[in-house]
């Protein structure tokens, strides 16, 4: 029995490397935090279905992600997102070519439910399996919607857990320009809307009270704002805190207001200054805090301002999806090949770097 | 308990190096205090005096982020969205003790009596202790600024600290004071 089924594992692993064409159908999956998703995308940026099944609900009334929780919801809801993938796309399960899936960064019990059923169906179907880091698809969601964007670009990947600009030098080829050195931008979203009593997940609600407010009723400090292309949010999450403490009656949208505009005009302000240095062809926004309306419409004009191209993708390849992690896979499999079965989840996972390791 | 005061973000970092040259593997040390007093703060001076040279960022999505620094591991724990929630078993805080490690877990105070020896150490803000002529974290772009003295609080739990307990508490009163 166990002869038998480890036979087959190898078979698995050591099949030839398959051809990675425009017509190659590629099943992604995703499940490293809030949302459960599977979509099939055809030659790296053909998106036949792509279906969100997000978690939100649930974690709303913990005001957060909890990671118990995140692991039993992906375990119910995986399979019925697979199968309704796969309907949606109006293909037989028999053309999917390959099983791509998130194996890092992410919390690392809802990791292992994604990555067990890859596992899973890279067996079953005899298909080969493709291990994809989150960051990395993120810089691909840009490329679905608009597979003509010219290399380098300079991208601002904005999340809950992280916040970095990252120069795409070629498909595969990155070079880090700057991160956060404490707090992520979604992070400080997330703390100062829970600190505002305006619940979860922050980034919509406090975009949403900002539109009530006055962005220049605060002065909050704009972190290393002349410093680099690093960027600081445990400073200002620490002020907007001190000015409630020290103005208990302050309103509610003026400091939603004041710090959004905080945070935007250091994210896009450092975004141009690295486009420049590189001499990039384009700027373009990831990650789920590029969902943030200030963030989108400052964006767009600095890049008018600056005479470079910008690109925002739409909301839904902004914020987790698994046509990315089917895109990012189609050119991880073209270039790298099939990943071994045996590739575990990676919950601290970093972005591939040029020059590193 | 010891009790010190620092005034200066330099200080909180001084002390954190203090506490971290008196720890060892298998150390399980618990950060306390509200947000924005100054737990991610702390734990950045406390992993660079191990010697972990990568930026050390608020693991509070990804909740446990790891640094080998070749002479011995810190993961730095974050359970800021489980405090209204026991289920951390998937966080394994005791594996991670077994590997030659050392534990830094912020908000970790939720875990109270489920834990076993451990140091707690708890940061306040001080509400009238500004000091204008010190620069707060990170705030070199806003008006005035001024650092906001920090009580910090030291608690052991369990006995595994008192062979240390002198030698802690020099070094920490030593460092806040710089």
């Amino acid at each position: 029995m166990t002869h038998t089924f480890r036979t087959s594992l190898l078979a698995s692993e050591l099949r030839e490397r398959p051809v990675v064409g425009p017509d190659t159908v590629v099943l992604g999956i995703e499940t490293s935090c809030d949302e459960t998703a599977a979509s099939l995308v055809m030659g790296g940026n053909d998106v036949l279905s792509s279906v969100v099944s997000s978690q939100i609900d649930l974690h709303a009334q913990y005001g957060g992600v909890v990671p118990e929780i995140a692991s039993r919801a992906h375990l119910e809801t995986l399979n019925p997102v697979i199968a309704r993938a796969i309907v949606e796309a109006g293909i037989d399960e028999s053309r999917i070519e390959a099983v791509a899936v998130t194996i890092g960064p992410g919390l690392i019990g809802a990791l292992l439910v994604g990555v067990s059923a890859a596992k899973a169906l890279s067996v079953a179907w005899n298909k080969p399996l493709v291990g994809v880091n989150h960051l990395e698809a993120h810089l691909y969601a840009a490329f679905i919607e608009d597979p003509s964007l010219e290399l380098p670009l300079v991208v601002l990947l904005v999340s809950g857990g992280h916040t970095m600009l990252v120069e795409m030098v070629d498909h595969g080829r990155y070079r880090l320009l700057g991160q956060t050195v404490d707090d992520a931008a979604g992070e400080a979203f997330d703390k100062v809307a829970r600190f505002l009593g305006l619940g979860y997940p922050g980034g919509p609600l406090i975009d949403h009270e900002a539109t009530l407010g006055d962005p220049t009723a605060i002065r909050f400090p704009r972190a290393m704002l002349h410093d680099g292309l690093n960027f600081s949010f445990s400073g200002l999450k620490t002020s907007v805190v001190n000015h409630i403490r020290q103005h208990p009656d302050a309103s509610t949208a003026d400091v939603a207001a004041s710090f959004q505009q905080a945070v935007v005009d250091v994210l896009v302000a450092k975004t141009v200054r690295a486009a420049d240095q590189i001499g990039a062809r384009g700027i373009v926004l990831g990650g789920g805090v590029s969902a943030n309306s200030q963030l989108r419409t400052a964006f767009q004009q600095a890049g008018h301002d600056a005479g470079i191209r910008s690109f925002l993708p739409t909301m839904a390849m902004c914020t987790d999806n698994a046509a990315m992690i089917a895109s990012a896979g189609w050119y991880r499999l073209r270039s790298d090949g099939p990943t071994s079965l045996s590739a575990p989840a990676s919950p601290n996972l970093r972005l591939p770097l040029l020059g590193a390791g | 308990m010891l009790q010190v005061r620092t005034t200066s973000l330099a200080a909180t970092h001084a002390v954190a190096a203090a506490v971290a040259g008196v720890a060892r593997a298998g150390d399980l040390i618990v950060l306390a205090g509200e947000m924005g007093a100054g737990k991610t703060a702390f734990a950045q001076g406390f992993g660079r005096a191990l010697g972990v040279t990568e930026p050390i960022t608020s693991p509070t999505f990804t909740l446990v982020h790891s640094y080998d620094t070749g002479r011995i591991e810190f993961h730095h724990a974050d359970l800021y969205r489980l405090d209204r929630l026991l289920e951390v078993a998937d966080l394994a805080l005791g594996e991670l003790l077994e590997s030659n490690g050392i534990v830094l877990v912020e908000w970790g105070d939720v875990l109270g009596s489920t834990l076993g020896d451990h140091l707690q150490i708890r940061l306040e803000v001080e509400p009238d202790g500004v000091d204008a002529d010190a620069e707060d974290d990170g705030d070199d772009d806003g008006e005035g600024g001024g650092f906001t003295c920090r009580a910090i609080g030291l608690r052991p739990f369990g006995s595994v600290w008192a062979p240390r307990w002198a030698a802690l508490e020099t070094a920490v009163r030593k460092a806040s004071s710089c």
